[in-house]
């Protein structure tokens, strides 16, 4: 469509004439009586379906010339729009990052820019960890000079793979790996602070009692960033991180295991301590071939509840997207003909990346950076607000490629 | 726009009262309610009713047919068991019921490649296979390209890849005698014609009327005239149409995904029959407008955009690369979109014995996630061993996320153990974990009083892992 004026003022159909002639589906005749000798009996429509029935088609009068006919666009109204929540604090909003960003504040299902357009660009946020830790091969290439040092990796990930913000995940305090203390993770986190001016997301590890004392640290020691905590759950003693949070001006990841009515009431536990405008919320991303199906239709559920008026779910959205590679189909070494896994597991981060950008997500949690990449890109193409050139899309048919 | 109001919720009430109500279960089913339940479930055809089938109902049937009858029309492409089904969506988003008939994916071939190559790019067409859980995966159709322009070689072309195949065809040129000379070669095979354009579209109709085609009507970025074309058409007596929006890349991208959503929203939402039909895609257009991209590089782009527009509504796609690589991540995405929501996740707990256990066999457990499950026992299949499988109520969750969100726990599987009677089965007490559970194999050690042996991370390892650990 090349003007969209033109098309929501479209006229009513003036030109069905003949259409509506060739519509009748029902012929009923009531005490009918017949003393003809040639009769011939036209019924058109769906009787002709009926086995068994041999009924005449009506043969339609062949139109000589096109008819015309306006698209009218399906525009629908939502009575409400997805919360918005800042992310990063600059110097003048009372942090040091070099910028912030802003999720959510849709106003239709994503990229529906036939009806609103994009407000806030979705985010991509790179993983980095703070010790050596296992990863795919095709991964791994990308980042094994800097693996153990999460301030060199971060810089790589923003510099060079083009990394909005950085999630920098303190797996070292997980008590089945170095236990190590809350405490000890400012240092590293002051690291990534000092190589990098983005927005940071501060993962924990996993283990609520963990990740409670981590978010206590972490929320005093640096107040007024807007970090982005991941992740608040169900079975965690929330008052006192969610206290400090709001307190020294954080955002919360709410997680919940792909379940809107647990993720409605996390949230609602959360609204006692926090504003809407503080939760981000995750609602559990499984990969491509392992559940994304469920991801995908829990996402867009949530996001069209949202718009339709259930303030419980109308938070932006996160994805953990790096679970893309638990895909054994990712990493695997296959036969040849799947091969090589070096572009096969990229490809299996960006569908599934793809996929649930499609369903409503706001900020992805991502590792490869192909897939980080080719995001960007989808993302900056579906905001871009230009038109389609169509004039030599027919060329594709004689094309000799 | 020739518009009805949407269709309404059906309930089997609505139905079962146009039913014969005689229920004398030729359909199979114990009586006309449980007819009617299924029907409004799309389990079964209203054809399968035979008492409907008499004059006297046929009023009824007529309704019925109407009232059943999905905003998007579905069309049969090809003649066979291999015939293509697409469209027949009766709802915009999965939720709200299910999607049937996934994503046709084609492939092409030109009149001007070596009948080595044609047969050869057909051959891995139909050659292409992939299992998963439970499921083959594969391609479906083989779309024919004029880019000779010419109609003896395009004949001559179909020829051959008709000889090749049974795969259903799309044939493709713009000049209807072009068209006419490939379907001339093949004319009871109810190709996919492509396409009526605003220029063209009064000759291909005679070929779709003549052989009794269905026919693709393509009007790039241009809704209305598509609209015009599909009045057109219709008016004209096409009854299978089948419409190309245009699949257009880069900047682009943004018109390619609304255009696929608005036809597929006016069709459902607003029900304007003019858009009520199958929507083509074709990410295989990149190829014209490659620039200096590497051709790995386009095929990446190529296997995104089928990507998006399986999940955006798009009923039938053509790729030009045929790499596994292109290939596997859109084959996979299509069953999980088109898997239907309404069944559950999870396969029943219990256990299983896999080959011929005996009391010193291994004993592993799982989650009861279907994908998990599947996954779990096709490797303790090919793995050629004999073991037990316990399958444990992790309420559908995978085992990393089973274990993280409390849903697998220790409790969970010392329970099982118990439960499956498998303390009768084996003389030794030791169970191999999955390595995503390792958290928990203490707490497991503790209430089952059974040593836990941690397994590999990944079930395809399972066959090493038994060789290099595995003593009862």
């Amino acid at each position: 469509m090349t003007d969209k004026k033109d098309d929501k003022n479209a006229g009513i159909d003036v030109t069905a004439l003949l259409e509506l002639l060739t519509k009748f589906q029902n012929c009923e005749l009531h005490d009918f009586q017949l003393e003809t000798k040639n009769l011939e009996l036209r019924v058109d429509g769906g009787f002709a379906s009926l086995p068994g029935l041999k009924l005449p088609n009506v043969v339609p009068t062949k139109p000589a010339a096109l008819l015309q006919q306006n698209f009218t666009l399906p525009i629908e109204n939502y009575p409400s729009s997805i919360t918005e929540v800042k992310l990063g604090a600059t110097k003048s909003e009372g942090g040091t990052r070099g910028r912030s960003f802003t999720l959510g504040g849709e106003k239709s299902p994503a990229f529906y820019t036939f009806e609103s357009p994009v407000i806030h660009k979705p985010v991509v946020t790179l993983d980095v960890f703070d010790m050596e830790v296992p990863l795919s091969k095709a991964v791994k290439m990308h980042v094994k000079e800097v693996m153990g040092d999460p301030a060199a990796w971060a810089k790589l990930a923003v510099e060079k793979f083009g990394a909005d913000m950085v999630t920098i995940h303190l797996i070292s305090i997980d008590p089945l790996l170095k236990d190590a203390s809350a405490k000890s993770t400012l240092k590293t986190i002051e690291n990534v602070m000092q190589a990098v001016d983005v927005p940071l997301v501060i993962g924990g590890c996993g283990d609520p009692e963990k990740d409670t004392a981590l978010f206590e640290e972490v929320s005093q020691a640096f107040p007024g960033e807007r970090f982005l905590l991941s992740s608040f759950t169900r079975d965690m003693n929330i008052e006192n991180i969610a206290k400090l949070a709001k307190k020294n001006n954080h955002a919360v990841l709410a997680f919940t295991p792909m379940d809107l009515n647990m993720a409605r009431e996390l949230n609602r536990k959360l609204y006692d301590y926090l504003g809407r405008e503080d939760i981000v919320m995750d609602l559990s991303t499984a990969a491509l071939g392992y559940g994304l199906d469920y991801a995908f239709t829990n996402m867009e559920r949530a996001r069209l509840s949202g718009l339709l008026g259930d303030a419980e779910l109308a938070h932006p959205m996160s994805s953990g997207t790096t679970n893309a590679w638990a895909a054994r189909e990712a990493w695997l070494k296959m036969d040849d003909k799947w091969e090589p896994r070096e572009l096969r597991g990229p490809l299996w981060e960006v569908t599934t990346a793809l996929t649930l950008l499609l369903s409503g997500v706001d900020i992805f949690m991502m590792i490869h950076p192909a897939a980080v990449k080719t995001l960007k890109d989808v993302i900056n193409n579906l905001s871009s607000g230009k038109k389609a050139d169509p004039s030599k899309y027919l060329d594709w048919v004689s094309a000799k490629i | 726009m020739s518009q009805k109001a949407p269709k309404k919720e059906l309930s089997p009430i609505d139905i079962y009262k146009l039913l014969p109500k005689t229920n004398c279960k030729e359909c199979n089913q114990e009586n006309c309610m449980a007819f009617a339940t299924k029907l409004v479930a799309r389990e079964v055809n209203v054809d399968h009713c035979k008492p409907l089938q008499k004059a006297e109902y046929a009023k009824a049937f007529n309704t019925l047919h109407d009232l059943l009858k999905p905003p998007v029309k579905e069309v049969i492409i090809g003649v066979g068991d291999k015939a293509c089904h697409v469209g027949g969506k009766l709802v915009m988003y999965r939720h709200e019921f299910t999607y049937f008939n996934p994503t046709a994916i084609a492939i092409d071939v030109t009149d001007e490649m070596t009948d080595t190559e044609i047969v050869s790019r057909i051959k891995s067409t139909e050659g292409f296979t992939y299992e998963y859980i439970g499921n083959t995966l594969k391609l479906d159709m083989i779309a024919v390209r004029s880019t000779s322009g010419d109609a003896d070689k395009f004949k001559n072309c179909v020829k051959k890849v008709s000889e090749t195949t049974n795969l259903p065809l799309i044939l493709c040129a713009l000049n209807a005698s072009v068209i006419e000379a490939g379907v001339m070669v093949i004319p009871k095979s109810r190709s996919l014609l492509y396409a009526a354009t605003l220029t063209n579209w009064k000759d291909m109709a005679e070929l779709a009327l003549m052989y009794n085609c269905p026919l693709v009507a393509s009007a790039p970025n241009d809704l209305n005239g598509l609209a015009t074309l599909a009045k057109t058409l219709k008016a004209y007596g096409v009854q299978d149409l089948v419409l190309d929006p245009g699949t257009f890349f880069n900047d682009g991208l943004v018109d390619t995904l609304n255009n696929f959503t608005m036809l597929r929203r006016a069709a459902i939402k607003v029900g304007d029959e003019l858009s009520g039909f199958p929507l083509l895609g074709l990410p295989l257009s990149i190829w014209t407008n490659k620039g200096d991209l590497a051709d790995d590089l386009v095929k990446w782009r190529e296997a995104y955009v089928a990507g998006m527009l399986i999940t955006r509504f798009t009923d039938i796609i053509i790729l030009h690369s045929t790499e596994g690589w292109v290939q596997l991540p859109n084959v996979i995405l299509r069953q999980n979109i088109y898997t239907d929501p309404r069944k559950p996740v999870a396969v029943a707990a219990g256990f299983k014995a896999f080959g011929t256990p005996n009391e010193n066999s291994p004993v592993f457990f799982t989650s009861n996630f279907a994908l998990t499950y599947y996954t779990v026992a096709a490797d303790l299949e090919s793995s050629k061993t004999s073991a037990y499988l316990i399958i444990v109520d992790a309420e559908g969750s995978a085992i990393d996320s089973g274990v993280a969100g409390r849903k697998l726990t220790a409790e969970k599987v010392s329970d099982a153990i118990k439960a499956t009677g498998i303390e009768n089965k084996v003389k030794h007490r030791k169970i191999i974990i999955p390595g995503k559970a390792s958290r928990i194999s203490g707490e497991i050690e503790e209430l089952s009083n059974w040593k836990v042996l941690v397994g590999p991370r990944d079930s395809s390892e399972i066959a090493k892992y038994l060789i290099d650990k595995w003593q009862p």
